[in-house]
């Protein structure tokens, strides 16, 4: 991290109690309201990988669709080095969309065919005229390409001369380009074979030592999740259910649904697996029509008359594995491991899952 | 967990599969055999590209019409399926095999009933009339586990959801009890929970009727849960096979090993995961010599001149590669994150 990142406050992003709405036409009943996102919390500090879990259609996409300004809030706030960029305009908010880029997740779908690779590489600079002019947009291009692994004489080359894996290198480098402080990383190796996958996650690791951008890592792969992230926030039908440490999340999950995901997860280590799988019923509710009460409940094999009738609070569990009731807003901005469950997960065997040994 | 009878009910052979493509032809699948025993899983596994599901196709007959099987045999209950007439094929294959893929909603039909879909199988080779195929189809769903079949049977694909649908699918397979299901990548578009399930419905099926299931799959700790049995392709070729525990605990062929390695979550978080370099080669560029020469930490000028065959390296296992029994102290690279270019 450079001295000037310091100065400045220490954490990246902060998001509280983000709400989005979409309406969906429902014929002639009119239309209805789908809550993708119900009330978000998280917090991203410099230099940090926070990793967001959650089956398709909980939202994943959506919160990452809005921290780039590509949705408008429908309630909450987002804060951006203390400052809501949906606040800001003209030149301010061009100066801060150069700090938050995005990874997509399919590398075929996100490259111009038409654009050589040197072309989508420094095609942000057309629109953030004052950072790289002339020859120094050619030195930039060269040292995008040295820092993600590309040839210099790549950048003459159209996309589909690339294999998924240098395509995806194509895409961070072009993330890259206006030296942002938060990178949005969308599923970025679901697409890619498995051998080229840990090339990718290793230059990612790399990437962020070197230059000290955080990462929110969005991904359905726990085992990735698990090896490149620092905290975890997992999601369930448009809110987080529990965050954490990725040691405290992966080794003593507290949601009924973490741990169900933990569970249902293959594992190549015969030794990791646990010993009765848990296997949920059903599938996804639909947001259309959310479950009252703890959204979860449909599913859980904990749930009593009480998940129905009211939403569980925030529980925060102390150093020494009590559980408490969390204060407003100290869960999740804190950084502290907490979930939204009436009856959280109490003992766990870590020993069972081995702690990322 | 293995083998109730271990009666041999699939038995490919030196199977070779071609594509004429306007640059000539492609050899996809390259004298590729195994066999898939009742009341056992064997795992096809490779990544994209590799010829594991080429090779399923042309097991199902399925393939396009620019493919074709070019040599070997794919035997099932000792019978070659590529040598049957098509009428021969329909009376033996359509009851004995069925095949599940992986993209539920594009292979259903979306102007169709599920109940009609499911009961097709019961009037074409049962000889039975609208109502009965349809409770035979209620009957089925049941099996599979959809909720209020007597309703949703009248239900069209599109109103289920993906893990639903994929349960039709097993369903449609497994209506004529076959000998020998073949899944192809039967979970890779589903969410993990419902991932689990569906596993855990053929493992169900599989055990209840003693049928021999063959798992399409890219993932290695799928395989490691649910196989008894694997297979790992490369670029059209079997590089090594053999039981899971055997060839997951010692692998003997570098590109197994590589694979294993490649895994998250076996080192310590954070540090930088094994990777193979570069990436497969495109089907018009395999090498002469073996197949994996230009990736592996083990090639020398032997593996240039001469492909390796397939050979024993423990017991019941086989590799291709000549140096197998260096393999278990080979490493592949650490941190070498720079894709090497494959030669032309």
């Amino acid at each position: 991290m450079s001295t000037a990142t310091i100065q400045r406050s220490d954490t990246v992003l902060q998001v509280k109690d983000l709400s989005k709405f979409f309406h969906v036409s429902a014929g002639a009943s009119g239309s209805r309201e789908l809550r993708a996102l119900d009330g978000i919390n998280l917090s991203i500090k410099r230099g940090e990988t926070l990793g967001l879990v959650g089956e398709s259609g909980c939202g994943k996409s959506t919160l990452a669709r809005t921290l780039m300004m590509l949705e408008t809030p429908d309630a909450g706030q987002v804060l951006f080095d203390d400052k809501d960029p949906f606040a800001l305009h003209g030149k301010d908010l061009l100066t801060w969309r150069r700090r938050v880029q995005m990874v997509f997740q399919d590398p075929f779908a996100s490259l111009n065919p038409r654009m050589s690779a040197g072309q989508i590489i420094t095609e942000p600079f057309a629109t953030h005229r004052d950072l790289y002019r002339g020859a120094a947009k050619q030195r930039r291009l060269h040292e995008l390409l040295d820092l993600v692994g590309l040839r210099r004489t790549d950048a003459d080359k159209s996309p589909q001369e690339f294999s998924g894996g240098q395509r995806q290198r194509l895409g961070i480098a072009r993330a890259l380009a206006l030296n942002p402080e938060l990178i949005i990383l969308d599923e970025p190796v679901s697409a890619l074979d498995l051998s080229v996958q840990a090339q990718v996650l290793n230059l990612l690791n790399e990437l962020q030592q070197e230059l000290g951008v955080s990462y929110l890592f969005i991904s359905h792969d726990l085992s990735v999740v698990r090896h490149v992230t620092d905290r975890v926030a997992v999601m369930y039908l448009g809110r987080i259910i529990e965050t954490g440490t990725t040691e405290q999340v992966f080794d003593s999950p507290l949601h009924p649904y973490t741990a169900s995901l933990l569970s249902a997860s293959p594992k190549l280590d015969p030794a990791q697996r646990p010993a009765g799988r848990i296997v949920l019923r059903g599938e996804l509710p639909s947001p259309l029509d959310p479950p009252s009460g703890c959204r979860f409940r449909t599913r859980c094999w904990k749930a009593q008359p009480v998940c129905s009738a009211e939403r569980p609070q925030v529980r925060v569990r102390e150093q020494g594995g009590t559980i408490r009731l969390g204060m407003p807003g100290d869960g999740p901005v804190q950084g502290l491991h907490s979930t939204e469950c009436h009856f959280p997960v109490e003992v766990v065997e870590s020993g069972q899952r081995g702690r990322g040994a | 967990m293995s083998t109730i009878t271990d009666q041999a009910v699939l038995q490919v052979q030196n199977l070779d599969v071609d594509i004429r493509t306007p640059q000539g032809t492609l050899r996809v699948v390259n004298n590729v055999g195994f066999t898939a025993r009742s009341g056992t899983t064997l795992a096809l596994l490779g990544e994209s590209g590799c010829g594991k599901s080429m090779t399923a196709k042309a097991i199902a007959g399925l393939l396009d019409p620019v493919a074709q099987v070019s040599g070997g045999s794919a035997e099932l209950l000792g019978e070659d399926l590529n040598q049957m007439s098509s009428s021969r094929r329909r009376q033996v294959a359509s009851p004995g095999l069925g095949i599940v893929f992986q993209d539920a909603l594009a292979a259903l039909n979306p102007v169709y009933t599920v109940g009609a879909q499911l009961g097709e199988a019961f009037r074409i080779h049962r000889g039975m009339g609208k109502k009965q195929a349809k409770a035979e189809a209620v009957d089925l769903m049941r099996r599979v586990g959809i909720p209020e079949p007597e309703t949703r049977v009248n239900s069209y694909p599109h109103q289920f959801s993906g893990g639903m649908r994929q349960r039709i699918l097993i369903a449609m397979a497994v209506a004529l009890n076959p000998r020998l299901l073949i899944a192809d990548e039967p979970t890779t578009a589903l969410d993990v929970t419902v991932q689990a399930q569906i596993m855990a419905l053929l493992k169900r099926l599989r055990t209840e009727t003693d049928m021999a299931l063959v798992l399409i799959t890219h993932d290695l700790a799928v395989v490691a849960e649910e196989a008894d049995d694997v297979c790992i392709m490369y670029a059209g070729n079997v590089v090594e096979q053999g039981s899971v525990q055997t060839v997951f605990a010692n692998p003997t062929h570098p590109y197994t090993k590589g694979l294993l390695e490649s895994v998250p979550g076996q080192g310590q978080r954070g540090q930088a995961l094994s990777s193979i370099p570069g990436s497969p080669p495109e089907l018009s560029r395999i090498p002469a010599g073996c197949v994996y020469q230009d990736r592996c930490p083990l090639a020398s000028e032997l593996c240039r001149a001469e492909r390796p065959a397939l050979r024993e390296t423990g017991p019941g296992q086989r590799a291709a590669c000549h140096f197998a029994e260096q393999v278990p102290h080979a490493t592949v690279s650490q941190t070498g994150s720079t894709e090497k270019e494959i030669p032309a």
